[in-house]
C-alpha cells in the first residue's frame, strides 16, 4: 500500500515515538495494564502505516459490488437503499403476531421477521406433553397450514420479504408459506425472504435441534435443490452465528464457526450432485453485533473476505454471486443487562452502528426490555427508531465503508481473517463442521466462562453490573404472554383435527414416510402435507419415525 | 461433620435451549470445589428428579429462559416431596419477571438468581443453606 522508502521513513519514526510513549508512560501509567478486544487481540496505542504495510489495496479490499467484497457487496451500498429494518417479532397465538406485524409495517419496518415458540421449533404440535408452559411464549405457534394463513392474513407476501427463524423444521414451514401464498395468489418465484434452516448451529450453540445431522443435512440439500428451481429469490439458509456468539464465543470463534458451518452446506450440496454456483448465490449469513465497537466492524469485514475466499478458491465458484457474503444482523442480546435497563438503548444503538460501518443487509435491534421479558410494543419501537436515526440523520450511510483505509480497521480486519482462517484449519483437521460440534461448544464454553469471570473480577467493566450501580426503577408494560394461548391453541388444533379429511392426512403422511427413506426430495411432498393440514407435528413424527432423533453429548 | 464436597444438579427443565448460563455455573460451582452434573437440554420435571436422588445431590439448580418456569420449578418441587426428598434446596435462575418470584418461593424454591448475578453471591448462598440444612439435620439425630 505504501512505497518502500516512505514505509521506511513511517518505521523510523514510529521508532521515535514508541520512545517517547515509554518516557509518558513511565510517567504516567496507563488506566490498564493491558487492551485487548474482546477476542483477545492486543489492541496497541497506536497504529500507522506500518501495521498494514502488506496490505495490497487491489488484492485484500478492492472495491465494494467486487471480490473479495472488503468493502461491501454493492458498488454504492446504502446510497441506494438502507439496509432492511427487520424486527423479529412473534409471541401468542397468530392473530396477535399478525397484528404485531401489521404495526410494525406501519411504522416504517420493511421486513417482516418471524419468532416461532419453541414446541414449533422443535416440531411439536401445541398439545404435545413436552409443550407444556411452552406454547406461544418466546415466539408464535403454528401448528398447521391453517395458523400460517392467520399469521400472513392482510399481508400481500409478494410485497413484503419474511424471514423465518426456523431451523430442524425449516423446509417445513417454507412449504406452508408457499401453500399460503400460493391462496394468496402468489406465484413461489415471487416470493422473498429467507429460512434460518441452519441445523448446524443448533448442535453447536442453540439447541432446538430434532434430528442427527445425516438427515438434517439431507433436508438443507432437499430444500436448495428445491429452490434453486421453484423459489429462486428464496434464501435457502442463513447460516448463522447470532446463536454462537449469544453461548458465548469471541467475534473470531464467530466468524470461524459460522464459516465452518457455510463449508458444511456447501460441500453437502456438492455431495449431493448440485453445482455450486446454482445454491450458492442464495446463501445468506446471520451475524451478532457486539460491544467491542471496532473488532465488530472488523469482523463483518473480515467475514466477507473469508467467505469470499473460501467460495473461489475451494469451491471453484464462478458467478460472482456466489463469492458475496451477504448477511442479516442482529444486536447482541447477551450484552443487555436487567439493571438501568434504559442503558441498553444506547448499548444497542453503537451495537447497531458497528453492523451498519460494517456493511449489514438488514438489521433487527434490540429492545431495551430484552432481560426482563419479551418486547413491549413500546420498546420495540424505539428499537427501530434507533436503526431510523442511523440511518435517516447521522450521516454514515452516505458513503461506502468509511472505515475502509483506517490503519487500525485494516489491521484488524487481517487479524481476525487470520485468526479465523487457524480455526477453520482446525475444523478441517477434525473432519469438517458435523464432525467438530464438540470441539466447539467446548471453546464456546470456555470464551463464555471467561468472559464472566473477567466481569466479576472488574477487568470488564458492564455498567449497573459492575460499575456505576444505583437503584432503578424497573420498566412497567413488560409484555406478558395470555396464559390462555395454550388453551385457545390447543382447542383449535382439536377442532381441525376434526374438520379435515384424515384419510387424506393419513396417504400424504404414508407417502411421506416412503419418500424419506429413499433419497427423493422430500419438499414437494412436504407441501402436499402442509395442503392437507397434516399438523407440524405429525410431519415432525413421520420424519423421526425415519430418521431417529439426535442425542446431545453433554459438553461442560 | 463430614468433608464430602456439596454435590449439584445443574438442569435446564422445558425446551429451551439457552444453556450459557448453566454452564457458566455449572463450571463455577465446581471450581469452588463442588461436585456438579450438568443434564444437558430438554428436562422433565420428572427426568430431574430422578436424576437428583440417583446423583444423591444436596443441592438442584434449574435454569430457564422461556418463560416456562412455572409450569416447570414448581413441578420439581413436587417431585422431590413426593419421593421424600424435601431435604434438597432447588434454586432457580434465567428471565424470571419480578411478580413471579414471590411465587416461585411459595412453591418452594428457595432463591431466584437473576441475570447479572455473581457467581460468588451464587456459591455465598449454596454454601450458607447447605450447612444450615446439615445442622438441622444434626439436631434432630
Amino acid at each position: 500500500m505504501f512505497e518502500k522508502e516512505k514505509l521506511e521513513s513511517i518505521r523510523a519514526s514510529v521508532k521515535e515515538y514508541r520512545e517517547r510513549l515509554e518516557a509518558q508512560v513511565k510517567k504516567r501509567p496507563e488506566r490498564q495494564a493491558e487492551f485487548v478486544t474482546d477476542s483477545g487481540i492486543e489492541i496497541k496505542t497506536l497504529y500507522t502505516p506500518e501495521d498494514i504495510a502488506e496490505l495490497d489495496y487491489e488484492r485484500d479490499l478492492g472495491f465494494p459490488g467486487s471480490y473479495p467484497f472488503t468493502r461491501g457487496v454493492q458498488p454504492n451500498m446504502y446510497r441506494g437503499r438502507l439496509w432492511t429494518m427487520r424486527q423479529y417479532a412473534g409471541f401468542g397465538t397468530a392473530e396477535e403476531t399478525n397484528a404485531r406485524f401489521r404495526y410494525l409495517l406501519e411504522q416504517g419496518q420493511t421486513g417482516l421477521s418471524v419468532a416461532f415458540d419453541l414446541p414449533t421449533q422443535i416440531g411439536y404440535d401445541s398439545d404435545h406433553p413436552l409443550a407444556r408452559g411452552e406454547v406461544g411464549k418466546v415466539g408464535v405457534a403454528i401448528d398447521s397450514l391453517e395458523d400460517m394463513e392467520t399469521l400472513f392474513e392482510g399481508i400481500p407476501l409478494d410485497k413484503v420479504s419474511t424471514s423465518m427463524t426456523i431451523n430442524s423444521p425449516a423446509a417445513i414451514l417454507l412449504a406452508m408459506y408457499i401453500a399460503v401464498a400460493e391462496k394468496q395468489g402468489v406465484t413461489p418465484d415471487k416470493l422473498n425472504g429467507t429460512i434460518q434452516n441452519d441445523i448446524l448451529k443448533e448442535y453447536i450453540a442453540r439447541g432446538t435441534y430434532i434430528f442427527p445431522p445425516g438427515p438434517s443435512m439431507r433436508l438443507i440439500t432437499d430444500v436448495f435443490a428445491y429452490c434453486s428451481k421453484n423459489v429462486p429469490n428464496w434464501n435457502t439458509i442463513s447460516i448463522s452465528g447470532y446463536h454462537i456468539r449469544e453461548a458465548g464465543s469471541t467475534a473470531v470463534q464467530e466468524v470461524a464457526f459460522t464459516l465452518a458451518d457455510g463449508i458444511a452446506y456447501v460441500q453437502a450440496a456438492i455431495d449431493a450432485g448440485l453445482n455450486v454456483d446454482d445454491f450458492a448465490p442464495r446463501l445468506s449469513f446471520f451475524f451478532n453485533a457486539h460491544l467491542n465497537f471496532f473488532e465488530e466492524i472488523a469482523k463483518f469485514r473480515a467475514a466477507r473476505r473469508l467467505w469470499a475466499k473460501i467460495m473461489k478458491e475451494r469451491f471453484g465458484a464462478k458467478n460472482p454471486r456466489s463469492w458475496m457474503l451477504r448477511f442479516h444482523t442482529q444486536t447482541a442480546g447477551c450484552s443487555l443487562t436487567a439493571q438501568q435497563p434504559m442503558v441498553n438503548i444506547m448499548r444497542t444503538a453503537f451495537e447497531a452502528l458497528s453492523a451498519v460501518l460494517g456493511g449489514t443487509q438488514s438489521l433487527h435491534t434490540n429492545s431495551y426490555d430484552e432481560a426482563l421479558a419479551l418486547p413491549s410494543d413500546e420498546s420495540v419501537l424505539i428499537a427501530l427508531r434507533t436503526q431510523q436515526v442511523i440511518g435517516y440523520e447521522i450521516g454514515v450511510a452516505d458513503t461506502v465503508d468509511p472505515l475502509g483505509g483506517s490503519y487500525y480497521i485494516e489491521s484488524l480486519t487481517n487479524e481476525i481473517e487470520e485468526k479465523a482462517m487457524a480455526y477453520i484449519k482446525k475444523i478441517d483437521e477434525l473432519g469438517g463442521a458435523p464432525e467438530a460440534i464438540e470441539f466447539m461448544q467446548k471453546e464456546i464454553k470456555d470464551s463464555a466462562y471467561r468472559y464472566q469471570m473477567d466481569i466479576e473480577s472488574g477487568k470488564k467493566v458492564v455498567i449497573g453490573i459492575n460499575k456505576f450501580q444505583m437503584e432503578y426503577e424497573k420498566p412497567k408494560n413488560l409484555l406478558k404472554v395470555d396464559p390462555a394461548v395454550a388453551e385457545r391453541q390447543t382447542a383449535k388444533l382439536r377442532a381441525l383435527r376434526e374438520r379435515r379429511d384424515n384419510q387424506k392426512v393419513k396417504q400424504v403422511l404414508n407417502n411421506l414416510r416412503e419418500a424419506a427413506s429413499t433419497k427423493e426430495n422430500l419438499m414437494p411432498l412436504f407441501i402436499d402435507a402442509v395442503k392437507a393440514y397434516a399438523t407440524l407435528g405429525e410431519i415432525c413424527d413421520t420424519l423421526r419415525e425415519v430418521f431417529g432423533e439426535y442425542r446431545q453429548q453433554i459438553v461442560f | 461433620m463430614s468433608e464430602r464436597p456439596i454435590r449439584v444438579l445443574v438442569a435446564k427443565p422445558g425446551l429451551d435451549g439457552h444453556d450459557r448460563g448453566a454452564k457458566v455455573i455449572a463450571q463455577a460451582l465446581r471450581d469452588a470445589g463442588m461436585e456438579v452434573i450438568y443434564t444437558g437440554l430438554r428436562q422433565t420435571p420428572e427426568q430431574i428428579v430422578e436424576a437428583a436422588l440417583q446423583e444423591d445431590v444436596q443441592v438442584v439448580g434449574l435454569s430457564i429462559l422461556s418463560g416456562a418456569h412455572m409450569h416447570l420449578f414448581p413441578a420439581v418441587v413436587e417431585g422431590l416431596r413426593a419421593q421424600g426428598a424435601d431435604d434438597i434446596l432447588v434454586v432457580g435462575g434465567g428471565i424470571i419477571p419480578d411478580e413471579d418470584i414471590p411465587l416461585l418461593k411459595e412453591a418452594g424454591i428457595a432463591e431466584i438468581f437473576g441475570p447479572g448475578t455473581p457467581t460468588t453471591e451464587i456459591i455465598r448462598f449454596i454454601r450458607e443453606e447447605v450447612a444450615k440444612r446439615a445442622q438441622k439435620e444434626e439436631g434432630k439425630q
